[in-house]
C-alpha cells in the first residue's frame, strides 16, 4: 500500500515585485473606477461641488469682497483649484471605511496582494475624479468670464501642485477612514477639519481685514500658500516661488508623516 | 509497499494533513472565541466543524485565513505556518466567508475577473477563468450584472466561485448555506460534493446535523471556543443515535403491534406514540432502514407517511455533553438568520 504525502510546498518568490505590485494596483483601480461607473451619484461631488462653489462666492459674495465680481472671479478661482482638492481627498476615507465594513476587504486580505496596493488604488482613482472635477472648474470658470492671464503650461502647474497637495491630505483620510467606526464618522470628522482649513485661508476673501488670531491661522495654513500660488501661476502676478515651497514642503511633511500612519494602521487591521 | 504518510516534514506538520491546528487561543477581552483548539483536516477530505452561535468558528477560519492572529497555539494550512508564512498560505486557501464579500456594485463578471488579476493570473486567463466559473455556478446570465441585484443563493454561489478562482489547495466554507432557502441550500450542497470530487481538501463550518452529515466526513464539535467532541461521522452519529425514523399509522391502534413485529426481527429501539399516530425508530445504518420498512411492508400494516428525521444541534448537544447547548440561539432552523 502507498499513501500519498502532500507535495512538498512549493520554495517560492514570496516577494511581490514591482511588476505584480503594478498589476495588482491596476486591477485595484479599475475596480475603484467600476465602482463609479456603477453609482453615478458618487461623483456629484466631483462634478457640481466646484460649479456651485463658483456660482455662490463668485455672485453672491464677489461684488461685496471685491467691489467687482470679475476682479472676485480671478481671485476666488485658482484658490477654488486648491480647495477641491482637499475636498475631494477627504472623501476618500468614507470609501475606504464602507470597504471594510463590507466583506470585501476579507477577500483581499485573503489575496497574496502587497498591503498597500489597496491604499494606492484607491489613490489612483481619487487621482482621476479629483482631475475630472478641474477639469470642469476650469471649463465652468472660462464659460463665466475667468480668464488665464499665463498659459496653458502654468493651468497644467496649478493643477498638479492642488493634486500633489490633495493627494497628500488623501492619507489622513484613509488614517480617519480606518480609524472610526461609520463612515458617517469619517464624513463628519472630514467636514470639521475641512471648514476652518477653506474658510480661514486666503482662497475666499484677502486676509488683511481678519483679526490677528484669524489671520496668523491664515498664514500657516496650507491653503493660502496653494490659493496664493494658483493665483499667481494663473494671473501672472505676485510672488510663486515661496508660495509652491510651502506647498510643497507641506505635501511632503504630510505624505512622510501620515502615508506610515496610514499602511501600518491598515497591516494592523489585517 | 511504502508507508511514509506520517513522517513529519522540515516544517513540523504530518505529510498528508492540509490543516493542523495545535492549541489555538483567540481572546476577545473577557470573552474566549478559541480556546485551545485542536485539529485535523486530512488532505482530500471534509471536516465539518459543527458549532452553535458564537463557538468560535468564524474566528477559527479567520485565524487559518491569516485574517487574525491567534494569541497562542501554531496552524498550519498547506504546511505553511499562519504567522509565519502567510503570503505563500494565501495562494494555498480558499475563503468563502460567512458574510458575502463579493463587490455589489461590481457585475459577477467582473468581481471574478479582478480576483483573477489579483492572483497573478493574465488579462486572457482572469477572463477565460471568470468565464468557466461563471458558467460553472450557473451564473452566465447574470454575469453582466451588478451583484446587488442578485438573490441570495447567487451571492453565495459568486462567493464560492470568487474563493475557487485560483484553484486553492484547501477551501474554507464558513457557514455555506446559512440563511438559504433548502432549494438554494441543495444547490450549495451540490457544488460543494463537487469541489471535493476534483479533491479540494474542505474545512467546513456549520449549525447544522444535517449539513455535515450530508457534505463532511469527519466532524469537529465546538462550543464555547473549544473542541468537545471529534471524529468519523459514522461515529459521532453512533454516539447521538444517527436519524430517527418516524412511520405515521392509518390506524393508530396497529402500533404496538407494529413495534412487537420489529422487535421480533431484533430492532428493538422503536417508540410508539398513539397520540400522535407514530412510530418512530432510531437508525443507525442505512440496512436498519430498509429492515424496517420490509418488516411493516410485508406484514400490511397500512402506512400513511414516513420521515427521517436527523438529530438537531440541541440533540447532538444534548448526546455529547449531557446539556444542551447554551447558546439562546443555538439551533436556529434553517433560512432564519440572514446571510448580509
Ligand atoms: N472582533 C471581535 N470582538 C469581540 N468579540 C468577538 C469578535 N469576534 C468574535 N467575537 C466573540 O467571539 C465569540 C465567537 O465568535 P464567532 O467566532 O463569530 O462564533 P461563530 O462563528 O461560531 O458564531 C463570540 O462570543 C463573539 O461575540
Ligand atoms: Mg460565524
Amino acid at each position: 500500500m502507498t499513501t500519498a504525502t502532500i507535495a512538498p510546498a512549493r520554495v517560492e518568490d514570496t516577494r511581490i515585485g514591482l511588476a505584480g505590485t503594478f498589476r495588482h494596483v491596476g486591477a485595484l483601480t479599475r475596480r475603484n473606477l467600476m465602482r463609479i461607473k456603477a453609482d453615478p451619484e458618487s461623483m456629484f461631488d466631483a462634478v457640481l461641488m466646484p460649479i456651485i462653489f463658483t456660482v455662490l462666492f463668485v455672485y453672491v459674495f464677489g461684488g461685496a469682497v471685491s467691489g467687482n465680481q470679475d476682479a472676485y472671479k480671478q481671485y476666488m478661482i485658482p484658490g477654488l483649484l486648491g480647495q477641491t482638492g482637499l475636498t475631494l481627498a477627504m472623501a476618500v476615507g468614507t470609501g475606504l471605511n464602507s470597504d471594510f465594513q463590507t466583506g470585501v476587504m476579507d477577500r483581499f486580505r485573503t489575496l497574496p496582494i502587497g498591503r498597500a496596493s489597496v491604499l494606492l488604488s484607491k489613490m489612483a482613482a481619487e487621482t482621476c475624479r479629483a482631475l475630472l472635477s478641474f477639469v470642469i472648474l476650469i471649463g465652468f470658470a472660462l464659460c463665466i468670464g475667468f480668464e488665464v492671464k499665463t498659459g496653458p503650461l502654468e493651468v497644467v502647474a496649478a493643477v498638479g501642485l492642488s493634486l500633489v497637495f490633495g493627494m497628500s491630505v488623501v492619507w489622513v483620510s484613509m488614517l480617519l477612514g480606518m480609524a472610526l467606526r461609520s463612515a458617517q464618522a469619517v464624513q463628519g470628522v472630514a467636514m470639521l477639519v475641512l471648514m476652518p482649513l477653506q474658510f480661514g485661508s486666503s482662497i475666499f476673501a484677502p486676509t488683511n481685514t481678519m483679526p490677528g488670531w484669524l489671520q496668523t491661522f491664515t498664514k500657516v495654513n496650507p491653503l493660502s500658500a496653494l490659493a496664493d500660488a494658483s493665483r499667481s501661476l494663473l494671473n501672472g502676478e505676485g510672488p510663486l516661488a515661496h508660495p509652491v515651497m510651502v506647498v510643497l514642503v507641506w505635501s511632503a511633511a504630510c505624505t512622510a508623516i501620515f502615508a506610515p500612519l496610514a499602511v501600518a494602521r491598515f497591516r494592523k487591521r489585517t | 509497499m511504502t508507508r511514509i504518510a506520517t513522517a513529519p516534514n522540515d516544517r513540523g506538520t504530518t505529510a498528508g494533513n492540509a490543516v493542523e491546528v495545535r492549541g489555538i487561543v483567540k481572546h476577545y477581552g473577557s470573552t474566549k472565541a478559541l480556546d485551545g483548539v485542536d485539529l485535523t483536516v486530512r488532505e482530500g477530505t471534509v471536516l465539518g466543524v459543527l458549532g452553535p452561535n458564537g463557538a468560535g468558528k468564524t474566528t477559527l477560519v479567520r485565524v487559518l485565513s491569516t485574517l487574525i492572529k491567534p494569541d497562542a497555539g501554531t496552524a498550519f494550512v498547506g504546511g505553511y505556518d499562519v504567522l509565519r508564512q502567510p503570503k505563500q498560505l494565501r495562494r494555498t486557501i480558499g475563503l468563502t466567508g460567512q458574510y458575502a464579500s463579493v463587490d455589489e456594485l461590481l457585475s459577477g463578471y467582473e468581481n471574478l475577473y479582478l480576483i483573477g488579476r489579483l492572483l497573478d493570473l493574465s488579462s486572457r486567463d482572469a477572463k477565460a477563468r471568470a468565464a468557466e466559473l461563471l458558467e460553472r455556478f450557473s451564473l452566465t446570465e447574470a454575469a453582466k450584472r451588478p451583484a446587488k441585484t442578485y438573490s441570495g443563493g447567487m451571492r453565495r454561489r459568486l462567493d464560492l466561485a470568487a474563493s475557487m478562482i485560483g484553484r486553492p489547495r484547501v477551501l474554507y466554507l464558513d457557514e455555506p448555506t446559512t440563511g438559504l432557502d433548502p432549494r438554494t441550500r441543495n444547490e450549495v450542497w451540490d457544488e460543494v460534493q463537487r469541489m471535493v470530487a476534483e479533491g479540494s481538501t474542505v474545512l467546513l463550518t456549520t449549525q447544522y446535523m444535517e449539513e455535515a452529515e450530508q457534505l463532511a466526513d469527519e466532524l469537529t464539535v465546538i462550543d464555547r471556543g473549544r473542541v468537545i467532541a471529534n471524529g468519523g461521522v459514522a461515529e459521532l452519529k453512533a454516539k447521538v443515535g444517527g436519524q430517527t425514523l418516524q412511520v405515521r399509522a392509518a390506524h393508530p391502534a396497529e402500533l404496538p403491534e407494529m413495534a412487537r413485529c420489529l422487535h421480533d426481527r431484533g430492532i428493538t429501539s422503536a417508540t410508539v406514540s398513539t397520540d400522535t399516530g407514530l412510530l418512530a425508530v432510531p437508525i443507525t445504518d442505512d440496512e436498519q432502514l430498509t429492515t424496517v420498512i420490509g418488516v411493516l411492508g410485508n406484514r400490511g400494516f397500512a402506512i400513511v407517511g414516513i420521515d427521517t428525521k436527523v438529530p438537531s444541534l440541541d440533540e447532538v448537544f444534548l448526546a455529547i455533553t449531557g446539556k444542551p447547548a447554551d447558546t439562546a440561539d443555538a439551533a436556529p432552523s434553517l433560512a432564519k438568520e440572514p446571510v448580509a
